[in-house]
């Protein structure tokens, strides 16, 4: 999509076409004859497994659309009709059902490649942010989705966070009101949810798009952080990284289809296989795996609009990181003392996640006996409060300072250095570009 | 013609055509917010959400110490019978410090301190409370919030005691919700 473009179109056809419409040339410069650096590992593969992920839930979503009715009294039904009646209902909605997971799973390994390896510095941030507004209309879209079922956590899920826009000051509660379409959730809610769980995948894809075209104007980082300085650098996207991608999607597939087909239900909550019912909350509610980090941080702070603040600032961060890192390298592999605290942060994260889904009260660290008996100690709520001012720090404090104090490795001066050197000695320009050829 | 076309100066021109861009942009822009309102306001209750009836419950069915969950605008109320004990409890807790002071007379009609009608929604995030808690009164499932035998708040993340709903008596088995 940038530079120029080495198309040649072969046949009468193409030639007519490529004057008036020149989308052949564009899926060849962009997906064909791409420059990438030769040296992405497969982390980078997972901007190309999130696409498979987003087609998978897209077609998936749109068959089951077709059996699915959008209304209170037969949302619960319908449902089960798909699962029991409709041909090859119970895998399509299985492949569905998983297949947030798996995008949430994706997604995730895909932001902490970009946080490693520095991919949200300068200029990339732009396509930084377009992954962030990406990654909050999939929260969006997964919790709509989650409600359609209407069981028993369909319904309380729908109520919770719908109730976090209760605690904004003065206009708070007209906000959920106007949310709801009435006085609780009820059926203009799960209407309005099917509509928008609907609309919003395709403003998944046009972002991804942009996504896309953001990233083809600098190009990719790569694990060495540095930007490519010639074409010894790069390979040809097709056939070096369709196979790469190809293959790593494929491995993904395995994962996936052991869920859906061997333990199709191990992500999923037996409340929700109780239709939903306004007068009765289940004894124990949880969010889904992929929400549970954040719904820790809600926890952790005893004020409701604080808590509320503290859960949506976590994923504010996520927004200003270019602007706080303030290190001029940019991958991590060259930041010796940052990695330790990277490591710390996805260690604390995924911990937060273990303590958003235990009850709040339980011991987590015995320091005693109550007198009746009952444990006391850290609680899950304390825990989750120190991990949570360790994710906050990592962003405010981590990031900002160690930039300006830490001691660096030096990273390569091109790419094609430690490839070809094993990062010991630095060859002669000319012999890199000829190992290319040979490659 | 062509002389007094050259005799008007043509900052003249350029301001007449500033103002007509400006009053166009503005009526469009007066116009698009006025076409926005009914797509926002469309997602308000709808006609047929804000007349739904207030209803009347036969309050004899409920035991003393026992409580009935009735539906009332798509909510749970509470209607709780409360014992002579958690009336005591309730009033002798008045001057403790609570989060969302309120003494036990406000909180039921006068004379009638054994029926408390609450709307049953925890003022956290919305889910229903069930009855026990170290305070006798209701314990949220979701995030803990603990409520005494007043429903007021005593413990947890809520910040509000539970809301009375509008109600009235209309004999002494009969109450009318809304």
């Amino acid at each position: 999509m940038s530079g120029h473009s080495n198309y040649v179109p072969k046949t009468a056809i193409e030639r007519w076409l490529d004057v008036r419409l020149p989308i052949v040339r564009l899926a060849y410069d962009s997906a064909i004859d791409y420059p990438t650096p030769k040296n992405l590992n497969y982390w980078w593969t997972f901007g190309g497994i999130l696409a498979f992920c987003l087609v998978t839930q897209i077609l998936t979503g749109v068959v089951l659309a077709m059996h699915y009715v959008p209304n209170g009294d037969l949302a619960f039904n319908s449902v089960e009709h798909i699962m029991r009646d409709v041909n090859y209902g119970w895998m399509i909605r299985y492949i569905h059902a998983n297949g947030a997971s798996m995008f949430f799973l994706a997604v995730y390994v895909h932001i902490c490649r970009g946080l490693y390896y520095g991919s949200y510095k300068a200029p990339r941030e732009v396509l930084w942010l377009l992954g962030c507004v990406i990654y909050l209309l999939m929260m969006a879209t997964a919790f709509m989705g989650y409600v359609l079922p209407w069981g028993q956590m369909s319904y309380y899920g729908a109520v919770v966070i719908t109730s976090l826009f209760g605690a904004i000051p003065y206009v708070g509660n007209a906000l959920t009101t106007w949310l709801w379409g009435g006085f609780s959730v009820g059926n203009d809610t799960l209407n309005r949810f099917f509509s928008l769980h609907y609309l919003m995948p395709f403003m998944i894809a046009g972002v991804v798009g942009l996504h896309i075209w953001a990233l083809h104007v600098p190009g990719n980082n790569n694990p060495t952080g540095v930007s490519v300085k010639s074409k010894a650098d790069t390979v040809p996207f097709h056939p070096y990284y369709t196979v790469k991608d190809g293959f790593a999607i494929v491995v993904f597939m395995i994962l996936f289809a052991y869920y859906v087909f061997y333990a199709p239900n191990a992500l999923a909550h037996a409340d929700n296989y109780i239709p939903a019912n306004p007068l009765q909350t289940p004894a124990h509610i949880v969010p889904e795996w992929y929400f549970l980090p954040f719904y820790a941080m809600l926890r952790a702070v005893p004020n409701k609009l604080l808590g509320v603040l503290t859960m949506f600032g976590a994923i504010a961060l996520l927004f200003v990181t270019p602007w706080l890192d303030t290190s001029k390298v940019r991958s991590m592999r060259y930041r010796p003392a940052m990695r330790w605290f990277f490591f710390a942060f996805i260690l604390v994260t995924l911990t937060l996640g273990w303590c958003g889904s235990k009850e709040p009260a339980n011991v987590v660290l015995k320091l005693g006996t109550a007198p009746n008996g009952d444990p006391t100690g850290v609680t899950v709520t304390t825990f989750s409060q120190f991990l949570a001012v360790y994710y906050y720090a990592y962003f405010l404090v981590v990031l900002p300072l160690l930039g300006l104090t830490e001691k660096t490795l030096a990273p390569p001066d091109t790419i094609s250095t430690p490839v070809l050197s094993h990062g010991s000695i630095a060859m002669p320009a000319g012999a890199a570009a000829q190992a290319e050829k040979k490659g | 013609m062509t002389q007094t076309a050259q005799e008007t100066p043509p900052t003249d021109h350029e301001s007449r055509r500033d103002f007509i861009h400006i009053a166009a942009l503005s009526a469009a822009g007066v116009g698009a917010v006025a076409l926005a309102w009914p797509f926002v306001d469309q997602m308000n209750p709808s006609a047929d959400t804000l007349a739904l009836a207030s209803i009347e419950y036969d309050i004899s069915k409920v035991m003393v110490g026992s409580q009935a969950v009735v539906k009332w605008r798509g909510k749970p109320v509470f209607v709780r019978h409360r014992t002579p004990k958690e009336i005591a409890e309730a009033v002798a807790d008045d001057h403790s410090s609570m989060r969302d002071p309120a003494p036990d007379e406000t909180r039921h009609k006068p004379g009638k301190p054994e029926w408390l009608i609450l709307i049953g929604v925890c003022t956290h995030l919305g889910c229903v409370p069930n009855m026990g808690g170290t305070y006798g009164g209701w314990l949220c499932p979701c995030h803990g919030s603990v409520y005494d035998t007043a429903g007021r708040i005593r413990a947890g993340p809520a910040p509000l005691n539970l809301f009375l709903p509008d109600y009235e008596f209309l004999s002494p088995t009969k109450v009318k919700i809304g």
